[in-house]
């Protein structure tokens, strides 16, 4: 029996994301030069979200781009099944000079990110790259490490944590399956 | 400029019409059809005893202009058409040049506009030169008002070319008018091949040539859809082929000749070049299935191959004579004394021959008299006996095997158009 | 969906879903092109060879340059080049590419049928870049995008296909696929350059262009082969012009906002003229724009790759 438990509630997530908003600012000291880059799927949601929350605090919109990097991932095209669907990647500002936060639902292996950030380097050439995830699940597989953290939660490499927001989901949730053992 | 029939017989076979009734044309229409019309401002014609028809079309003629007006023109042919009966010829592409052209076409309507005594409907060519390797503007000809295409005087030898102009004809609904002979069966032939050519030593043209090429024409018209009528049938197994064809629904239709119900190759055994044409005359048999083809409808339509050649080229061994007679002023005479008096087709079934069925087939806008129609009108006298005598022809040459036969039937009156072209078997020019 | 196929041989075998996913893949490679560096690794380290047994430059030359924004190592065998001319046989100048370890082959010839041949005897992935009358499936696809991406749909719209009917791969790949997607196609020509039996698959046939063009949303244009007329299916190019060619005159018996579309490369003035070709209505310079997506997602696509779930990466 696989076995499943609620890490975040809806009110969680929202404090959360308001958290992290504050830490980005106060981080930055600011909004100058800043931009958000959501990676698909659902880190394009929260970055979205943390966006709102930072024109809620600072009256200034800020610009907020979206990377697909399947094109990047070190494990397409080998030999048999099928590939992942490409979506567009959206990124409609100059990102020389900025200040880049890479937003993520879940930080596992560390691949996902790798994949943005040489994405990010083929667009142009940011002041720096910060990294803000809901989860950090572990297990890293490279150097990578998160500056903004909603929650660090323990797991096996075989479970599964599974984000649900309410844009893309319908509803705001993050669970931990756990397979049965 | 008014016109009234009294008293004739109206044979209309597209309307089923045989009674007698008065006929009022005024300008060039047909206005009134009835008894007792009176109109005394009309020009009056005593029809009495006489027969009404639709104008006669003649869908097979070879008027020679431009290239060989010394043998006819436009003028002399549809001259010798009036006295025929006739109120529209269709003449074939095989001038010189050729009509593969919009140009010749053109030509040939203001020839045509200037100096015709008939309507005069222009048939195209299917392939440049007639040489039956290239297919012509056809589009461009019937913006032009030719009413069908054909290479007439020779096939298109190359099934492929065709089946693609029957392809490319069939947009334009244009019928193909297909002279069907296997070139090579006839090659160097002058004759039918049979017993007369082998007792007069000449070399002949084999029946089976034609019905090769009836065959696949009617094989690629299946294929395509599109329309093939079939010219000259001369012999016994085309009206067959024909009959079988027009039974499964294929889109042929099929005209013959007055020489070909009227003449055998007997005719030949005089060496009399008159009875050298192509295809050429063939034995009884072939006669009889030509008029039981007529009968039950197989053949649509009856056709002069109207075809002048001078005394010059005529009067030549037989083997070195050209291939063909003249036939618009004999074509009347022999379907009345070869065909309704001997009982094979009933008066209105051969004015239908001669009207309706081409107007049909090339989509003409005429072959039918009712009211509204267009006053093309034949009077003939089927009564009326005569012999034949080639030197009172109006066409410009000779070349007629029935010269001093003894006929009955001819053109009295003739109205093109609503002007009254022939009167009391005179011309009025 | 997943797309599991190793070849793009023909869109005949394709179903909805798949060619649904196709142009969501390819209209998500558009954006790369317009990238300051339009290059992704995704093919990083694969090698692709463009087969071009017939000339083409413009298909090729597509195919190279996506292969290139997709990071791939790609090089061209044209006829004049290779060892066909030598009298080598197609399997065994595709046994040799095969075991200089190629991953990928975009073919080209003249023969219909020849890329499944290929395609049935090596484990190289085949992509048919056209293939004698038979299919050419980027040019259908590529198409399909277009008329997507112009008028919002395929489904119900109606297309008109004007030209050689008779020798047209591209005409063939479009019927399939514009049918598949619920679009009402229609042919027109001469008689002469119908195939017989083409109203099997499910398009009308018409030989007037102006009863053609009525109600149509798209004319698309297929080239005319100048050498065509020497084989008699059309007796001159004047003719042709006059009859079907599209122009300024013809253009004003189509709606007001019909999208013109020709594959490429145009006889000027013959089957389309050259002001209608650059006109508002044509959508021509966008077709060879989209079809450099639909090539990399061509190349994408077949490359395979059984890749873990998205979300356990």
């Amino acid at each position: 029996m696989n076995h499943s438990a609620t890490i975040l509630d809806k009110a969680a997530i929202e404090r959360t994301l308001t958290r992290i908003a504050h830490e980005i600012l106060e981080r930055n000291k600011g909004i100058e030069d800043l931009c958000l880059i959501g990676i698909r799927s659902r880190g394009d949601v929260i970055a979205r979200r943390l966006a709102q929350k930072i024109e809620q605090i600072e009256k200034v919109s800020l610009p907020v781009g979206i990377i697909d990097i399947t094109l990047y991932r070190d494990d397409i095209s080998s030999p048999q099944g099928g590939q992942p669907q490409v979506r567009s990647t959206k990124i409609n500002f100059d990102l020389n000079g900025r200040k880049i936060v890479l937003v993520d639902d879940v930080l596992f292996t560390g691949r996902s990110t790798r994949a943005a950030i040489d994405q990010i380097m083929d667009f142009g050439r940011p002041r720096n790259i910060q990294l803000a995830v809901l989860i950090d699940r572990g297990h890293r597989e490279l150097p990578i490490r998160p500056d903004y953290v909603g929650k660090n939660v323990p797991t096996s490499r075989d479970d599964d944590v599974k984000v649900s927001l309410s844009e893309t989901d319908g509803e705001d949730k993050v669970e931990l399956m756990s397979k049965a053992r | 400029m008014k016109i009234l029939i009294k008293g004739g017989r109206i044979i209309d076979p597209a309307s089923g019409t045989d009674a007698v009734m008065d006929v009022l044309v005024e300008r060039s229409g047909v206005t009134k059809m009835g008894k007792n019309i009176s109109s005394p401002s009309a020009k009056r014609l005593d029809a009495d005893g006489l027969i009404v028809s639709p104008g006669f079309i003649d869908m097979h003629t070879h008027l020679r202009e431009p290239g060989r007006e010394d043998e006819e023109t436009i003028e002399s042919g549809s001259r010798s058409g009036i006295a025929g009966g006739f109120t529209a010829l269709v003449p074939m592409a095989n001038t010189d040049p050729v009509a593969d052209n919009v140009e010749v076409i053109n030509f040939l309507n203001a020839q045509a506009e200037k100096h015709a005594w008939t309507h005069i409907y222009p048939v195209g060519s299917v392939t440049r030169g007639l040489e039956g390797k290239a297919i012509t503007e056809i589009g461009e000809f019937k913006e032009a008002g030719a009413v069908a295409i054909s290479d007439d005087g020779r096939p298109v030898v190359n099934s492929k070319v065709f089946t693609l102009a029957l392809d490319y004809a069939s947009m334009f609904g244009l019928p193909i008018i297909s002279h069907c002979e296997d070139v090579f069966l006839t090659e160097g032939g002058c004759m039918n091949e049979g017993l007369n050519s082998t007792i007069l030593g000449l070399p002949g043209m084999p029946s089976a040539a034609e019905e090769i090429m009836v065959a696949r024409d009617i094989a690629i018209a299946r294929l395509t859809g599109g329309k093939v009528h079939i010219a000259h049938v001369s012999c016994a197994r085309s009206v067959e082929l024909v009959r079988a064809a027009k039974r499964d629904g294929v889109h042929v239709t099929a005209e013959t000749a007055p020489h070909y119900f009227s003449l055998t190759d007997d005719a030949v055994k005089t060496y009399d070049t008159n009875a050298k044409m192509n295809p050429p005359l063939r034995t009884a048999e072939d006669v009889t299935a030509i008029k039981e083809g007529l009968r039950d409808g197989t053949i649509d339509s009856i056709a002069t191959d109207h075809a002048p050649h001078t005394q010059v080229e005529k009067k030549v061994a037989f083997i070195e004579a050209p291939f063909g007679i003249v036939g618009l002023e004999t074509c009347l005479p022999l379907v009345i004394t070869r065909l309704v008096n001997d009982g094979v087709l009933t008066l209105s079934q051969a004015v239908a021959k001669l009207t309706v069925g081409p107007a049909r087939i090339l989509n003409l806008p005429m072959g039918k008299l009712e009211v509204g129609a267009r006053a093309d009108i034949t009077v003939f006298d089927p009564a009326y006996e005569f012999t034949v005598d080639t030197s009172t022809f109006q066409c410009k040459c000779r070349n007629s095997p029935f010269n001093g036969w003894r006929l009955k039937g001819g053109a009295v009156h003739v109205i093109v158009d609503g002007q009254l072209r022939l009167h009391d078997r005179r011309l009025v020019g | 969906m997943r797309w599991n196929r190793k070849d793009l041989l023909g869109i005949e075998d394709l179903s909805v879903e798949e060619i649904n996913h196709f142009l969501d893949t390819a209209f998500s490679f558009r954006e790369i092109s317009t990238r300051p560096i339009k290059k992704v690794p995704a093919l990083r380290g694969k090698t692709i060879v463009n087969l071009f047994f017939e000339p083409s430059t413009r298909t090729r030359t597509s195919f190279e340059l996506a292969g290139k924004r997709l990071s791939a190592d790609i090089l061209n065998i044209t006829t004049a080049a290779s060892s066909l001319v030598k009298g080598e046989t197609l399997i065994d100048t595709a046994a040799n590419l095969e075991a200089m370890k190629i991953d990928m082959m975009i073919m080209r010839h003249s023969a219909s049928g020849a890329p499944h041949f290929l395609a049935s005897r090596v484990k190289a992935s085949v992509i048919n870049a056209g293939d004698g009358s038979h299919e050419h499936p980027t040019q259908a696809l590529l198409d399909m995008l277009t008329i997507k991406d112009k008028l919002g749909k395929i489904e119900g719209v109606n297309v008109v296909i004007v030209g050689d009917i008779l020798h047209s791969r591209v005409a063939r790949s479009n019927i399939w696929g514009l049918t598949k997607l619920g679009a009402n196609v229609s042919v027109c020509a001469p008689r002469t350059l119908i195939p017989r039996f083409i109203e099997k698959l499910g398009v009308k046939v018409y030989c007037n262009v102006y009863e053609a063009v009525r109600d149509a949303d798209v004319v698309y244009i297929l080239r005319i082969q100048l050498e065509r007329q020497k084989s008699n299916y059309f007796p001159s190019i004047r003719e042709y012009a006059r009859l079907f060619g599209i122009d300024r005159e013809k253009l004003r018996h189509l709606k007001k906002n019909a999208v013109i579309m020709h594959p490429g490369p145009i006889n000027r003035d013959v089957e389309l003229s050259g002001d209608v070709a650059d006109g508002e209505n044509s959508v021509i310079l966008e077709q060879v724009t989209n079809g450099l997506a639909v090539r990399m997602a061509a190349l994408y696509l077949c490359s395979g790759g059984d890749i873990e779930s998205e979300d356990t990466y």
